[in-house]
């Protein structure tokens, strides 16, 4: 039957903000920390992106994943590879299934860092066969870079964001020619030099505006993408390959069967500036929380929750009474977002579905206006739009839901 | 005991054989199989079992209430089920009893409910019964607002098509039937055999070659009636294939729904419906849509639309959950109401068409309805008498009601590869994937890997698992699982 054990603090995700999380517990003497990795080595996902950018100049995403790894295990975190954690047997206490048999983790706090996804084809519902060949950037980067697998020879690219270029490298190391970057928006939300790198490759690659896929065609593999244009038009794409990149979704379901609150906007946990969730002694952090920000963002939530979960271990009671933070549209959602009295700085993070020219965001509450802060810039969907946290003891605990808006 | 996928057939002729591999042609096999002195042959076009309407259909165990008193259908369909919950409960087939639950949303369906009731009980459903409003509340919470009562079906159940059809499959290819896939028959028509020149037998050519038979059975499907005007140069009925798209809704959309949610039937067809499934999400579907194209499993994005809108009536909540997966399937309809079984005893030949949404339901009690036929029709050619029972054979588990390998402590004790989760969003492990490549039927693809294991197919859809799961199934299938 499953064994019983028990720890000061149980890290669910070896990703960064997970493994982060446990280096820093584990050298400030938090007691026994465990990280459950539901996959064979841990690191999360930049174990399969091979591409810079991770740190300095030059490190790779397996590299990143490695110096996490051996942080955690260095400060005296252990580190369980190959296990997952299944649901629930009490508030703070977690089933597991791995090789070695079941057991049920009671443990003093729980830090969910589950990462994030990218909704598939079928969940975006785009229409059309089933046929072979349809990926997520997640699937194409494990297939490429940890098992080399066959690709295809023709790709199209849904998207037009960080990761969609991920996609595109991916595929060009494969060997595989694509055919063309597809967003929906007007423009691609990356810098010059990434686009270009699109461009200026061989062959270059174009990338087409304001359209969609709408129907995949082929009959066991696939042999063309419908494309169809804001104005109605529509083409077919002939490929035997396509990555639906972004769109991404925090893997939440650990914390909803725990009955963990969720934020509507976010999808993911709702959590507070010190990243504390609704229930008691459960954390949340990383792209779980907020899909998805770049893997330093993430490792360095997992530092900072690492005092949160001290202070909790320490005795410091846990909040009741929280004043949910919304975000308002053309805002998707807001990340931390419930505040709690007593809570103070911290940065949220936001995401826009229009790109916006240098927008004012303004922080209200009841009609009373908290804090206005000018962005720099662009604010472009499915990139980070983000807002100091000076405000946040401004809250009146007693009042209504604190709304951030363009102004 | 063998299972072909390419190369030549064999030469020597056969006693009998059974022309696709749905659940009702696989059902026919298994019973033929019950003659171990017959030489029995199922072929399918496909590279997989159950490929066809077999596997994309609401995957529901009727009760028959609601078919057509007196046809051939309704007394199969009745049959039937009772034999396949059994059949069911030995193998190991996930099977829940959920119940269904016809909701009328208006009065005229209200007033439509007194007939149904009655039909249901000259069908033999006698547990049905008409329940008012509040009751389908109380046991249905989030249904959207309007209900004004239902007729409440207890009978009805869910369950895996997919372990159906291979459960049929595995049991007849190891009682000794040849089961060749990629085997579409091309063309048909008689042999006369050198050797004798009175008996004559069927002559099928395919593109790996030809088959000899002395009996042939067409269980076709949505080719059925090709395959008869083909052979007979005549046909009792054309099948017009009836697209039906479906939406699965995220596992974590289950606790939405206890019943099948049923529409009244009108004129248009039967309608949609919201219903669990046995691997524990839930189903919103199907459309009802006549076409031409044989081939037209693709969903469409009006199709989904059209679901999308009508789901938000009947479950309001579930239009906010995650979708993992849309499909469509295309019914075997013809210009009849009841099924199309017809003997052919000059030609040796059965055709075991129209069978619609409910062949899974039926398809046990057509296999005996078909095999009985056979032994009417062949007289002294074919010895059909004292059947034997089959060697039992023990299904996989996919359904999420009986206990799954990642739960169970003491198969992993016996073995780790069971405690080793490859697809996390369906929790499927490395052994049962083993399992599934190293089986008596084994998967051709990466899709029929997904339909005797469930991996790749949760909300992921192979974000995290894809290329492992193809891995390990490139990697069984160079050092020649039984292929």
């Amino acid at each position: 039957m499953r064994r019983r054990r028990s720890v000061d603090v149980l890290v669910v995700g070896g990703g960064p903000a997970g493994l982060a999380a446990a280096a820093r517990l584990a050298a400030s003497g938090a007691g026994t920390v465990e990280v459950l990795e539901r996959e064979a080595r841990a690191g999360g996902v930049p174990r399969h992106c091979h591409h810079g950018g991770f740190g300095r100049w030059g490190v790779t995403g397996p590299q990143y994943a490695e110096s996490l790894v051996e942080a955690a295990l260095g400060a005296g975190a252990a580190v369980r590879t190959g296990v997952s954690a299944t649901g629930w047997a009490g508030p703070l206490a977690v089933e597991t299934t791995g090789p070695h048999g079941l057991e049920q983790i009671t443990a003093r706090a729980v830090v969910l860092a589950t990462g994030a996804r990218e909704r598939p084809r079928t969940a975006r519902l785009v229409s059309g066969t089933r046929p072979a060949g349809v990926y997520t950037t997640g699937e194409l980067q494990q297939a490429v870079n940890i098992y080399r697998q066959e690709i295809g020879t023709r790709a199209v690219v849904v998207g037009a964001e960080p990761v969609s270029y991920a996609a595109l490298s991916a595929l060009r190391r494969a060997g595989v020619r694509v055919v063309a970057l597809v967003t929906e928006e007007a423009r691609a939300q990356v810098g010059p030099g990434r686009a270009a790198v699109a461009r200026l490759g061989v062959p270059s690659v174009p990338l087409l505006t304001e359209a969609s896929v709408t129907e995949l065609l082929g009959r066991g593999r696939l042999s063309g993408v419908r494309l169809r244009r804001h104005d109605g038009r529509e083409r077919v794409l002939a490929c035997d390959t396509v990555v639906f990149t972004g769109d991404f979704v925090p893997d939440h379901e650990l914390a909803r069967r725990g009955g963990v609150l969720l934020d509507p906007g976010t999808r993911g946990p709702a959590v507070d500036p010190s990243f504390r969730t609704a229930t008691p002694g459960v954390f949340a952090v990383g792209s779980g929380v907020h899909a998805v920000e770049p893997a330093r963002v993430a490792a360095g939530e997992g530092v900072r929750v690492a005092g949160s979960v001290r202070r909790h271990l320490g005795g410091e009671g846990w909040p009741g009474g929280a004043v949910p933070l919304v975000a308002d549209a053309p805002l998707r959602w807001v990340a931390p977002n419930r505040l709690v009295p007593g809570a103070s700085g911290g940065r949220f993070v936001l995401r826009t579905a229009e790109a916006l020219i240098c927008p004012v965001l303004v922080v209200r509450q009841d009609g009373r206006c908290l804090y206005r802060q000018r962005a720099l810039g662009a604010a472009l969907p499915n990139r980070g739009l983000y807002l100091s946290g000076s405000w946040v003891g401004k809250v009146d605990a007693g009042g209504g839901p604190v709304r951030v808006a363009v102004g | 005991m063998s299972v072909t996928t390419k190369g030549p057939l064999p030469s020597e002729p056969y006693d009998v054989t059974v022309v696709g591999a749905g659940v009702v042609g696989t059902a026919i096999a298994r019973e033929l199989a019950r003659h171990p002195r017959l030489r029995v042959a199922l072929v399918e076009a496909s590279g997989d079992v159950g490929d066809g309407t077999s596997k994309a259909n609401t995957a529901i165990l009727h009760t028959g209430f609601d078919a057509v008193p007196g046809s051939l259908e309704a007394r199969l369909v009745r049959e039937g089920s009772r034999r396949l919950a059994a059949y069911a409960a030995e193998t190991g087939i996930p099977v829940e009893p959920v119940g269904a639950l016809l909701i009328a949303w208006d009065e005229e369906q209200l007033a439509a409910l007194p007939g149904l009731l009655q039909k249901a009980e000259r069908n033999g459903c006698t547990d049905a019964r008409i329940i008012g409003a509040d009751e389908v509340r109380a046991r249905e919470p989030h249904l959207g607002d309007g209900v004004l009562g239902a007729l409440d079906v207890p009978g009805e159940s869910i369950i895996c098509p997919w372990t159906t059809t291979l459960a049929h499959a595995t049991q007849a290819v190891r009682a000794g039937v040849d089961l060749h896939l990629n085997c579409a028959v091309e063309q048909a028509g008689p042999a006369r055999s050198p050797d004798d020149d009175t008996a004559t037998r069927h002559e099928l050519t395919t593109p790996r070659g030809v088959i000899n038979t002395r009996h042939l059975i067409n269980a076709a499907g949505l080719h059925a009636d090709v395959l008869d005007r083909r052979l007979l140069g005549r046909g009792e009925f054309t099948v017009t294939p009836r697209r039906g798209q479906l939406i699965v809704f995220d596992k974590l959309a289950r606790d939405l729904v206890s019943h099948i949610l049923l529409p009244v039937p009108t004129a248009l067809g039967k309608g949609v419906l919201v219903a669990p499934t046995v691997y524990g999400n839930v189903l919103l579907g199907p459309t009802a849509e006549e076409l031409d194209d044989k081939r037209a499993t693709g969903t469409t994005e009006d199709g989904l639309a059209g679901l999308r809108a009508k789901g938000r009536r009947i479950l309001p909540a579930l239009l906010d959950e995650e979708v993992t997966t849309v499909y469509a399937g295309l019914r075997a309809a013809t210009e009849h109401d009841d099924y199309q079984i017809h003997a052919s005893p000059k030609e040796r030949y059965i055709t075991v068409g129209g069978i619609r949404s409910t062949g899974l339901t039926a398809s046990m009690a057509i296999a005996e309805h078909v095999v009985g036929l056979l032994a009417e029709t062949a007289g002294p050619d074919l010895d059909l008498t004292a059947p034997k029972d089959l060697d039992p054979v023990a299904m996989p588990n996919l359904g999420e009601a009986f206990p799954r390998p990642y739960q169970r402590a003491d198969l992993i004790a016996t073995d780790p590869a069971y405690g080793s989760i490859v697809c996390h969003c369906e929790r499927v492990t490395r052994g049962e994937i083993r399992d599934a490549l190293i089986s008596t039927v084994p998967p051709g693809s990466l899709d029929g890997l997904r339909r005797r294991t469930r991996a790749r197919g949760g909300r992921c859809q192979g974000f995290y698992c894809g290329a492992a799961v193809r891995e390990l199934f490139d990697g069984w299938g160079e050092s020649g699982a039984t292929r």
